[in-house]
């Protein structure tokens, strides 16, 4: 009898563990099958001329895989969403972990915490019947006709001809459906995301330090900006890091609003096919098995690799910085 | 006398802090910047809340798509993301709670628990298209189980498990360790105390973790686009291997690929609007139930 429950009890162990281990099988499935079909692309294609040739025309004959214009495509919305939403996710921590009123705190909180878990496609959405419209007939003709006319009629040698002509040519927005359009909506994405792991950061840092800092005489922001912020550097380092992984990977918003023209981008105003949206955009026409659709899995191998790259930096940078829960906040 | 002297002072010594230029600019920029995330939620809110409540109906709710989807409801759209959602939450609960056991009362300091940890760190990392493609190539192709509901919902699970799987540690691990003391010296078994201590305690907090789970599942289009969700289905599935059309991926295309795109126009906001409507409700109740539980604890 006794032997019974021991065995039984050693049993649930090994189910456990076992159950336990799932998660390390599925990442390891994920990048097996994502590499797997990814092979053949970069087997028959060769390397290089994937990674950096300028043409991606999969649909053509002969077809082109260059997935230059992606990756930049991706680079560009990634650096102008993080202009934005990098200080505004950081502000928005920082007000609610340092400045905010608690009862302001409790109801800011879960606010921001519903804006993270906000369907994207809803975001997409808004972007294409507000904010492109918005970007293409209403402030496009502002800013690129009547501010250039109105520099013209200042006189001034540099700013009435130069200026004046370079707002002309470059602040004409053709299309609502361009990058900084993405970027405004994937901002939107990203503050909560930023906020809410930068703000256990500065939540993780001991009421003691604070003290210390008052009791020399600091003020308020002399506190925050020299103590506070100097010692939740990692944590709010890992907060940016996790952000820009969550750029990297939209999907819906970048499909629906930046545009889809796989060229590199070079101006703000400039459309784009970020590597999610080439993915989420073709893979329904490409035949199974073909060119393309390798060259497709191509494209989520190397998103996988970015993120499982940034994964790693961020989880070095937080070695020293535990209290994070990093699986609840994306 | 004298302690007067000294508040006057000090409050002195305040108010010249309080009107520090450079105080005043920074402390007031990050309480304007702080409520930006709030003010958008609310603005995309309000818009969407605007454009769709007047087609919002009894028969919109109830009633099929017809004329090629430009007129009628969105009732089979629904019970697709409702369907999908659930057998998800089915398929993954268990899984994320053994996990969650595991790491929190098996686990042993090591290599391997390491390597766990990491991979669910990673997992929580990975682009939602990917897990699209990674669906596709396993479920859809490798097993055959086509573009069904079982593939789009086993694609959604492999996504949420991360976030399970965290949820439910951080709950088992608040039980206290008194708890399990106690019922060691009852004389119960490891596995006992876990079944009937721990668990019961912790499932409040599980629960809360799992409809937020619920939440952000049911908003998700990339993972469902090439394994589940289709562009139209006569009804709702009957069975798990047939395609479904859901919430995210309807407003998708209604949005940008049918070739009725400003007709359908009200359909795509009642549909945004019913998908908010039932997203953010959920992500509100967690919300509420976590809070709640947190001023509970008598512990």
């Amino acid at each position: 009898m006794a032997l019974k429950w021991q065995t039984r009890e050693k049993a649930v162990e090994i189910i456990v563990t076992s159950v336990g281990f799932l998660s390390v099988i599925v990442l390891l499935l994920i990048g097996f099958f994502l590499f797997k079909e990814a092979f053949y692309i970069f087997y028959k294609a060769g390397v290089l001329k994937v990674l950096f040739g300028t043409a991606w025309y999969p649909t053509y004959e002969p077809p082109s895989f260059g997935m230059f214009p992606l990756i930049m495509g991706t680079v560009a919305v990634t650096v102008l969403t993080a202009i934005m939403a990098i200080p505004l996710g950081l502000a928005t921590a920082v007000y609610i972990a340092e400045i905010a009123h608690y009862k302001v705190k409790e109801i800011l909180k879960p606010l921001v915490e519903m804006l993270a878990s906000f369907p994207s496609v809803v975001l997409g959405f808004f972007g294409m019947v507000v904010i492109a419209p918005i970007l293409s007939s209403w402030l496009s003709p502002i800013i690129s006709e009547r501010l250039p006319e109105l520099l013209r009629s200042t006189n001034l040698p540099f700013v009435s001809t130069t200026l004046a002509d370079m707002c002309y040519d470059k602040l004409f927005i053709a299309s609502g459906l361009n990058i900084s359009t993405a970027a405004l909506m994937l901002s939107v994405r990203a503050i909560p995301i930023i906020s809410s792991i930068a703000e256990d950061a500065l939540t993780a840092v001991p009421r003691t330090y604070r003290e210390a800092s008052y009791s020399l005489g600091a003020s308020k922001w002399e506190t925050i900006w020299r103590v506070v912020i100097p010692s939740s550097v990692s944590g709010l380092s890992v907060a940016v890091i996790l952000g820009i992984g969550t750029i990297i990977g939209e999907t819906m918003i970048v499909l629906m609003v930046a545009g889809g023209a796989a060229v590199i981008p070079l101006w703000i105003f400039d459309p784009a096919r970020p590597m999610p949206s080439a993915i989420a955009a073709e893979m329904a026409e490409a035949p199974y098995q073909s060119l393309h659709y390798h060259a497709l899995f191509g494209v989520g191998a190397i998103l996988f690799l970015i993120t499982f790259l940034l994964s790693l930096i961020s989880d070095f940078v937080s070695r020293k910085y535990r209290a994070i829960r990093i699986g609840e906040k994306i | 006398m004298r302690n007067k002297e000294k508040n006057s002072e000090t409050s002195d010594l305040m108010r010249k802090k309080k009107f520090n230029l450079k105080e005043g600019f920074f402390l007031s920029l990050i309480r304007t910047l702080g409520f930006t995330g709030a003010v958008i939620l609310f603005i995309i809110l309000f818009f969407v809340a605007y454009n769709g409540i007047h087609i919002l109906s009894w028969e919109f709710i109830t009633q099929p798509p017809v004329d090629a989807m430009t007129k009628g409801g969105i009732f089979p759209v629904i019970v697709g993301t409702i369907l999908l959602t659930a057998l998800c939450m089915i398929i993954v609960v268990p899984i994320g709670v053994i996990t969650a056991i595991f790491l929190a009362e098996y686990s042993k300091p090591g290599v391997l628990l390491k390597t766990v940890m990491m991979s669910i760190y990673t997992l929580a990392g990975v682009p939602s298209v990917v897990f699209g493609l990674f669906g596709l190539a396993v479920f859809v192709v490798a097993f055959n189980f086509g573009m069904s509901l079982l593939a789009g919902s086993l694609t959604l699970a492999v996504m949420i498990l991360p976030y399970i799987i965290s949820t439910s540690e951080e709950a088992i691990k608040t039980v206290p360790y008194s708890f399990k003391e106690a019922s060691f010296a009852c004389g119960a078994t490891k596995w006992q105390t876990i079944r009937k201590v721990v668990l019961p305690t912790a499932m409040p907090g599980i629960l809360t973790g799992g409809i937020l789970g619920t939440a952000k599942v049911s908003g998700e289009t990339a993972p469902i686009m090439f394994t589940a969700a289709a562009f139209f289905t006569p009804g709702v599935p009957r069975s798990l291997f047939e395609p479904l059309m859901a919430l995210p991926y309807h407003i998708y295309v209604l949005a940008t690929s049918g070739t009725h795109i400003e007709e359908t126009r009200p359909i795509q906001y009642g549909t945004a609007l019913t998908l908010i409507v039932l997203v953010l409700g959920m992500n509100l109740l967690g919300i509420i139930l976590r809070s709640r539980q947190r001023k509970k604890k008598a512990w």
